[in-house]
């Protein structure tokens, strides 16, 4: 009767002790611990932004956002295995759950968001569309291409915005709508239209794909909004936060002054309350979301905030060349933002 | 009671309850895939159902046969998709029967080189995939064509450039119904007199002057119909400005491309088809009928072809049906048929796989069983009828 009662007693305290811990299920952090490796879905290849180098090694800014996410929940960043995915296969290969995330140089819209199941992150490129042309066609803006032909990638957020923007200002141009962005730099290179669009940050990667990318233009001013960032499927809320303020931690990580280089003795010495929150020395954040502690640490030490990935793959430190432009710091003339870690 | 069950040991009221049963399974489970995917879509927040359809489309179609234009719904793009879908068939399978034709013919020349190379030709297509084909006739053809300000010009009308071709458009095209209501007339006739011309010679053995009549309705009346409905109509010239050529319609060399491709790769399918077909014919057919005093030429016409053509029909199904599925190539080469605009750019605006996929499905189901059947029919009719 004693040993049922102790054991009673037991039984319970360890219930409650369980349920003080106890955190929503997330269903997809459990199984990316179980398999010890984070499913990213990527694009194809976009220099800049994903690209998978000579070695095998995949580089680039979306790229960094996933080696980031994989240091906070696993500790290491190079625990991602990445899909490469076309205009055609991303949607579906989220939300059939193939990939965790989506880091993809995709724009956040409405319609995706109202019907496809698919949740937005945040941001972590302001892109603006826009036209690469021949040097020697001469032409200065977008107004310019009347009777052009326009190679764009099918199913882009581009094809509509190039046949809107043309129609309202009643122009007419051919729009020749290829299945992957390659096929349609490769037709264009080849003569098959005057022009091809995307988002500034993609020309200026995808340009490196011409034969001789010296005789081409990117036209500066952009012809709309493209923000993209992380995407998730809807469910699994924990994951989403997690998705969110990874992504967030990086923009903070650089408004806070952490880099790769000074994290070990910010996390050591610095009196800010919200560094110390953020990398994990005090607060128990990480927890909150089932994550060690000094998830935003790890992801800092191995990949670096915002501004230092930027740099690295798309800004002065890579071959494109990027100002940073709208993603600079909101204090320093951009848009990027972060809600406090609070 | 034992009479009462008898029923049971009738073997016909049991294959019926069998084969009921099977249908009754087979539709029940389909009924619960569509309801289990349907419940998944709503728990995972995945728009379903077939409004999509009349939402703007806002893409834009650089070859519409239909009159599709941007700010028309997702049904007239799947419409239009449809349209360049069965354009590209229809003349692929034409050209393809008449060049495959000709290569099977040649297979069977008594000229080695002849011979050589319609061999040569068939097992260079046979063993190359179709895509290789595709993409070889498109950088090909943009590749060997000029950039538009240096276009080859045909008589100043019709140009020629990496664009696509850009021919006159009618400004009205009443002369022209005009015109084909006359060639179907004619050719109405040209069939009539041939009947008229095959009765006589069964009963009176007189010939008929089909070849003249023939020239005369079936060429003469076209040209002149043709040739009058070209003068009294006024035409919309393409002329060059800015960046190409304007007004007339673009034949884009997308469409060249793909049909290129179609009609080269399938040609080489039935070129084999024919060679066997005219093999199958016993040797002693010929001989019997040059034993009647028939010419080589009417031996081939009316002893070989149509004993071959019934050996032929049931492989050529297959092959027609495979130019429609091979259609769909096109969308390597960003042609714009169903494939490409429905199940690419449509799918990815709307995200409604399910639905978009069914119904890309139906259409080659469709197009297929028509064609099946019309085959069916026509080999139906040249069967051999036994007695």
């Amino acid at each position: 009767m004693k040993t049922i009662t102790l054991a009673a007693a037991l039984f319970a305290a360890g219930t409650l002790a369980a349920s003080a811990q106890q955190l929503a299920p997330s269903p997809t952090l459990d199984a990316i611990k179980a398999r010890g490796h984070l499913e990213c879905g990527v694009h194809l290849g976009l220099p800049g932004f994903s690209f998978a180098n000579d070695k095998g090694e995949w580089t680039g800014l979306d790229v960094d956002y996933c080696r980031a996410l994989a240091a906070a929940v696993l500790g290491d960043a190079t625990k991602v295995k990445y899909t490469p995915t076309s205009v055609q296969q991303r949607w579906p290969i989220l939300q059939s759950g193939q990939v965790d995330v989506l880091s993809r140089n995709s724009t956040i819209t409405f319609s995706r968001n109202a019907t496809l199941g698919l949740n937005f992150q945040g941001i972590n490129f302001y892109e603006g569309q826009t036209f690469i042309v021949r040097k020697k066609a001469n032409v200065k803006s977008a107004e310019e291409l009347d009777g052009a032909s326009v190679c764009v990638a099918a199913g882009s957020t581009e094809e509509k915005n190039a046949a809107d923007w043309f129609r309202e200002r009643n122009l007419k141009v051919t729009i020749t709508n290829f299945q992957k962005n390659d096929d349609a730099i490769t037709a264009y290179d080849s003569g098959r239209c005057d022009a091809y669009t995307a988002g500034v940050g993609a020309l200026a990667g995808q340009r490196a794909k011409l034969k001789v990318p010296d005789d081409h233009v990117i036209l500066t001013k952009p012809i709309s909004n493209d923000p993209q960032g992380p995407v998730t499927r809807y469910g699994d809320e924990r994951w989403q936060l997690i998705v969110r303020w990874v992504l967030n931690g990086t923009i903070a990580a650089e408004m806070l002054g952490v880099t790769s280089k000074n994290v070990d003795e910010m996390k050591a010495s610095s009196k800010n309350t919200e560094v110390r929150r953020l990398l994990g020395a005090e607060g128990g954040f990480g927890a909150m979301m089932g994550l060690p502690d000094d998830w935003m640490y790890k992801a800092i030490k191995q990949v670096g905030n915002y501004g230092e990935s930027y740099e690295r793959t798309v800004g002065m430190g890579s071959p494109l060349k990027l100002e940073r432009g709208q993603n600079q710091l909101w204090t320093k003339g951009g848009l990027l933002f972060t809600p406090p870690f609070q | 009671m034992s009479k009462a069950l008898a029923f049971i040991n009738d073997k016909r009221v049991r294959d019926v309850f069998y084969q009921a049963a099977l249908l009754i399974g087979l539709a029940a489970l389909l009924v619960y895939f569509i309801r289990n995917a349907s419940q998944n879509m709503v728990q995972a927040g995945i728009a379903s159902g077939f409004d999509f359809l009349w939402r703007t489309s806002g893409i834009e179609v650089p070859f519409v046969l239909t009159n599709y234009t941007q700010s028309d719904n997702i049904l007239s793009l799947f419409w239009a998709g449809v349209a360049n879908t069965l354009l590209v068939t229809a003349i692929a399978l034409v050209l393809a029967t008449a060049l495959g034709f000709l290569i099977g013919i040649a297979r069977l020349s008594s000229i080695w080189l002849v011979q050589a190379i319609a061999g040569a030709y068939v097992e260079f297509v046979r063993n190359i995939p179709l895509l290789f084909f595709v993409l070889f006739w498109y950088f090909g053809v943009i590749a060997a064509l000029p950039a538009p300000r240096a276009s080859l010009s045909v008589f100043g009308v019709a140009f020629l450039n990496n664009r696509g071709l850009t021919i006159p458009l009618p400004d009205a095209g009443a002369n022209f119904k005009y015109a084909f209501i006359a060639i179907a007339i004619s050719c109405l006739l040209h069939w009539l007199f041939l009947r008229w011309a095959k009765r006589r010679k069964e009963q009176t053995g007189q010939d008929a002057p089909v070849l003249r009549v023939g020239l005369v309705l079936l060429l003469l009346v076209p040209v002149l119909a043709l040739a009058w409905a070209t003068l009294a109509t006024r035409w919309d010239i393409p002329v060059l400005r800015g960046f190409n050529y304007r007004g007339g319609f673009v034949v884009i060399p997308e469409f060249v491309a793909l049909l290129a491709a179609l009609v080269t790769y399938t040609a080489g399918f039935i070129a084999e088809i024919v060679r066997g077909g005219i093999q199958s014919v016993p040797h002693g057919q010929i001989e019997a009928s040059s034993a009647l005093g028939l010419r080589p030429g009417q031996t081939l016409r009316l002893v070989t072809i149509p004993q071959a053509l019934r050996v032929m029909t049931p492989p050529m199904t297959n092959q027609y049906l495979n130019v429609l599925k091979n259609s769909s190539f096109g969308a390597a080469i960003a042609y714009p048929d169903v494939v490409s605009l429905f199940m690419g750019s449509a799918l990815n605006n709307t995200g409604q796989a399910i639905e978009i996929i069914a119904m890309t499905l139906a259409v080659y189901l469709v197009i297929g069983l028509a064609v099946s059947a019309f085959m069916n029919w026509y080999n139906a009719r040249i069967a051999l009828v036994t007695r």
